[in-house]
This record gives structure tokens, sequence and C-alpha cells, in this order.
């Protein structure tokens, strides 16, 4: 039994499912938040796995590094901007429930 | 990266992944957060990633989730009361979950490549710190500098964001 490259995609995979549930069924601002770094967590671990997988010179592809590193950084500045826009919210309306949220609902 | 330790992080991963989605209470669903990143960051290791895994529990387990408890404690937020459910929401939200699933096992069943191992590297000790850096700064050094450029931004706009009243 040795590990292969679909064993990664598989967990990949269910780690992005798991992400993708929580933003649907939670009401939460803050933990939809947290689902959403869930998913980008997911493409990571693909990312890393075929960097892995794709051997160059017999090194990792490090340019699947180099994009996971930028993800990181970007979903980092994401999560500042979000918790600053949810500090908002709370200061203007005093709930984190989306539900409670609907001004421009139609 | 031997099996047994591949499953022990990779189930790691997965089960406090969905006691993130499970908890009613927002601290305990952070704390799961971080135990998750440091599964994740530990499969990293195990696909020779060294400085990936080391960014992910820096800025991660680190910066971020300090960033998410400290929200939570500031907002002052409580386990959540119980609400009626939004049947569409759940039966949605699980339907496309369900079979995002089903069809990437279908489709791995496929992908024959995906399913040799993983072929050994040149030489066993890599020098993973340098290669990323080298990258980093020759053939993506203009795409270095606008992330410079995006988390300046980013910081300006955070404080423009918590300022009492906008002008």
């Amino acid at each position: 039994m040795t590990l292969t490259l679909n064993h990664y995609l598989f967990v990949s995979g269910l780690l992005f499912a798991i992400g993708f549930a929580g933003v649907m069924l939670r009401r939460n601002i803050i933990i939809i938040f947290m689902c959403l770094e869930l998913m980008l967590n997911a493409a990571n671990l693909s990312l890393v796995a075929f960097s892995r997988f794709n051997l160059v010179n017999g090194l990792p592809n490090y340019n699947a590094q180099v994009l996971v590193f930028f993800i990181i950084t970007v979903a980092a500045a994401e999560v500042a901007v979000g918790l600053a826009i949810i500090v908002a919210l709370y200061r203007a309306r005093q709930t984190t429930h989306v539900e409670d949220i609907n001004s421009l609902k139609f | 990266m031997s099996p047994i330790l591949f499953y022990l992080f990779a189930a790691l991963t997965l089960v406090f992944a969905v006691a993130v989605v499970a908890n009613r209470n927002p601290v305990a669903s952070a704390l799961c957060l971080v135990v998750s990143f440091l599964g994740l960051a530990s499969l990293f290791v195990g696909l020779d990633a060294y400085f990936i895994a080391v960014i992910q529990v820096l800025v991660y387990a680190g910066a971020v989730m300090v960033l998410f408890l400290f929200i939570i404690m500031l907002l002052n937020i409580g386990a959540e009361e119980r609400r009626k459910i939004n049947l569409p929401a759940y039966v949605g939200g699980g339907l496309v979950a369900v079979g995002f699933i089903a069809q990437l096992w279908f489709v791995l069943q496929k992908f024959d490549a995906g399913k040799t191992a993983f072929p050994p590297l040149a030489q066993s000790n890599v020098d993973d710190v340098r290669n990323v850096g080298n990258a980093l700064f020759s053939t993506f050094n203009l795409p270095f500098q606008v992330i410079g450029a995006l988390i300046l931004v980013a910081t300006i706009g955070v404080i423009v964001l918590s300022k009492r009243e906008l002008k």
C-alpha cells in the first residue's frame, strides 16, 4: 500500500466539500469566513501535491509552491479586510447573523 | 511519508474541519480550525514542502487565528441560539457537497496518472527555502512586488474601515 497522488487529491476535495457545506449551512458570518479559509487551504493542498508529483530535475516544481505562497498572502490580507468589515457591520447592526442583514434582499 | 502518518494527519485535518462547521460556539470553532491547519501543515511536510508548512503554521495557525479569536472576543459573541433551520439551504448545501465528493471519486477512478506512487527526489534533503526564494525573487519578482502593494492597500483599507465615522 503506497501513497499516490489520488490520496492527496481526495483529501483536498473532501476538505473543500466540508468548507463549502459550512458556507451553505452556517448562518454566523464569522464561521462562514472560517469555512472560506478551509476552501482556500484545500486548493493549497492539491497544488502542493501536484508540485511534489511533477518533479523538475529531481526537485519539486517550485512554481506551484510560489503560487501557494501568494495564495496564503492574499488570504491573510483578505482576512484582515473581511474582519474589519464585520466589525463595522457589527457596530451598525449589533449582529453577526446573516439572516438579520437583509437590506439588499429582494 | 508513511501511509499511517498520512492517514493520521488527513483524519486530523478532516475531523477538525467538520468540527469547525458543527460547533455552535465560535471560539471552539476557531480553535478547531487551528488544529485543522496544523494537520494540513503536517501533510505539507510529508510532501517535502517545508517552507510552505512553516508559512502555514506562522500565518494561518498564528496570525490569522489570533485575528479571528480577537474579533470574536472583541464582539463578545456567545454560542449561537437555535433558530428555525433553513431547509432549502441545508438540502441544497448537502446535495452539492455530496455530489461534489461523488463526482471527484469517479473522476479519480479514471485518473490513471494519479495512481502511481510519488517519484523519489534526486537528493534526500532538499534545500527548500533557498529554491522557493530563488523562484520568488527571479521568475516571480513582479508578482512579489504587486503582493507588497496589495498588503499596503489592505492595511490602509482596514484603518479606513475601522474609523468610527466615515467621511
